[in-house]
């Protein structure tokens, strides 16, 4: 899966995390579990913490901002929600 | 890489803005003349941007109060409560506080930036939990840094939101601490606080508000939401600054938790930082009095508040959601904030400029601030004066084609 194109299908959650970035992408570029939230997407400090939000009403989830700083990739912020959902 | 890469999109946006005209993040003031009017520029300006919801930064009593300290006690501590030693003056000034909120004790802070980071950081421990506001002040989500425990947002003003993030922590240890904000200050919104209240209860947590633009503003003796929505009780530490109402500056807290005063010896912002000089501390405590004892300023404000929203609404501009000295009439896009913006101090009214990301849904506002000593007269002219801008930037126009469409 590592520096693969993401199905959505396979991972509801990653699907989720694509769909929610999908309006940030910079130009034709896809996103993959690879991709660089805040460096390979048009998205600032304060757009990251509103999909934030989103992700937790969409699985029910809090993610605590303490984690947000080592969230760097989009495999590593559906690894969280996933984590968090799963208690 | 250079030292100052990573800030050249910074440094673009503020050179786009300042392109256009004088800059809004660089604004000097030639001469402050009143808690209404400076000379900016050359050019006589009201003022409708500052914090100075009760117009005390020229009152007699604080000046004389100030002026005799600074004589008496010199101009400064050159140190920190727990090194140098406590004046008469900031104990006193504490003493104050707890009485004015009817709280066993009070910690005066050097400034509400350093109340907020002292607190928050420190209320919650490695294993408890900060439930925090997503719109809450960068005070407190600095404070958040600083803090051991784990920190969770909630949607803003979202007493339901907060529940449902209660409801998912039930059955983990640690102790839940809520903070919000009593007025948020780029909208002028308040806090629903009789709702969190009732969750706060409900979970057995802990709630901590932010007083700092609503402390002399809101409730029957000003001390706030808590006392005008009548849940004081709920209400375990309140955090609130002397440079809005009180026209200073430092911050305080007030609690009646019996160990309050280990904090002393625990928060880092209280420890390690000069305290407040004599004259500040002199001119706070008259300040404080005159909350106390000058209701009537507390009714010109809201009457004035009346006027401008009321006012700015009819004329037909988008405001915040609420009634309150804060009042934001909503832009477009930042462009046509900072078009508007520098029209205004062109024409004499100096309002605040407040762009994403400092705002909230990506907003672009004209953040107007009421004070208690605006004329009707001055407050007539900046309406008129917003709307000829209006005008000219074309969104009042917009609005009413949008509206007549």
């Amino acid at each position: 899966m590592v520096g693969g194109r993401v199905a959505g299908a396979e991972d509801e959650v990653l699907g989720a995390v694509t769909t929610a970035l999908e309006p940030f992408r910079k130009g034709g570029a896809p996103i993959t579990v690879d991709t660089d939230i805040s460096q390979d997407l048009n998205l600032d400090s304060v757009a990251v913490l509103d999909l934030l939000m989103e992700l937790e009403e969409k699985f029910d989830v809090s993610i605590p901002l303490n984690l947000v700083p080592e969230i760097r990739t989009v495999g590593q912020l559906a690894a969280t929600v996933r984590k968090l959902k799963e208690g | 890489m250079a030292l100052f890469d990573r800030f050249q999109d910074l440094i673009r946006s503020h050179a786009a803005v300042k392109a256009v005209g004088a800059d809004p993040f660089g604004v000097k003031m030639d001469r402050v003349v009143s808690p209404t009017e400076a000379i900016v520029e050359g050019r006589p300006t009201i003022l409708v941007g500052t914090n100075n919801y009760l117009g005390l930064t020229f009152d007699s009593s604080c000046i004389e109060a100030a002026v005799e300290a600074i004589e008496t006690h010199g101009t400064g501590t050159t140190g920190s409560r727990i090194a140098n030693g406590s004046y008469g003056g900031h104990t006193a000034l504490e003493d104050a506080l707890a009485r004015f909120y009817g709280r066993r004790s009070a910690m005066v802070f050097t400034t509400g930036y350093q109340a907020n980071l002292g607190i928050i950081s420190r209320i919650a421990g490695p294993k408890d939990y900060l439930i925090i506001d997503a719109d809450s002040h960068a005070s407190i989500y600095d404070a958040c840094k600083m803090c051991d425990g784990t920190v969770i947002r909630f949607r803003h003003n979202d007493a339901a939101d907060l529940d449902k993030r209660l409801q998912r922590l039930a059955g983990t240890d640690g102790n839940k601490v809520i903070v919000v904000e009593g007025i948020y200050s780029m909208l002028g919104d308040q806090a629903p606080l009789a709702e969190i209240a009732a969750v706060k209860r409900k979970h057995g947590a802990y709630l901590v508000v932010d007083e700092a633009h609503s402390m002399g503003v809101l409730g029957k003796t000003g001390r706030g939401l808590a006392e005008a929505v009548g849940v004081e009780a709920d209400v375990d530490f309140i955090v609130g600054t002397f440079s809005k109402s009180l026209g200073a500056i430092g911050g305080f807290c007030v609690s009646d938790h019996p160990e309050f005063d280990v904090l002393r010896i625990a928060c880092r912002p209280y420890m390690f930082t000069a305290s407040l000089p004599p004259s500040i501390v002199a001119s706070v405590a008259a300040a404080l009095d005159a909350v106390e004892r000058r209701p009537e300023l507390r009714t010109r404000l809201w009457s004035n508040v009346n006027t401008l929203y009321d006012g700015l609404k009819r004329r037909g501009f988008s405001l915040g959601p609420q009634k309150g000295p804060v009042v934001a009439v909503q832009l477009p896009n930042p462009e046509m904030g900072v078009q508007a913006w520098q029209l205004l101090l062109q024409s004499g009214v100096y309002v605040n400029l407040a762009l994403p990301p400092a705002t909230p849904n990506g907003l672009s506002l004209l953040r107007c601030s009421v004070c208690a000593a605006h004329s009707r007269h001055q407050l007539e002219r900046v309406i008129d004066v917003i709307t000829d801008v209006g005008h000219q930037i074309g969104v009042l126009g917009e609005t009413a084609r949008a509206a007549a469409g």
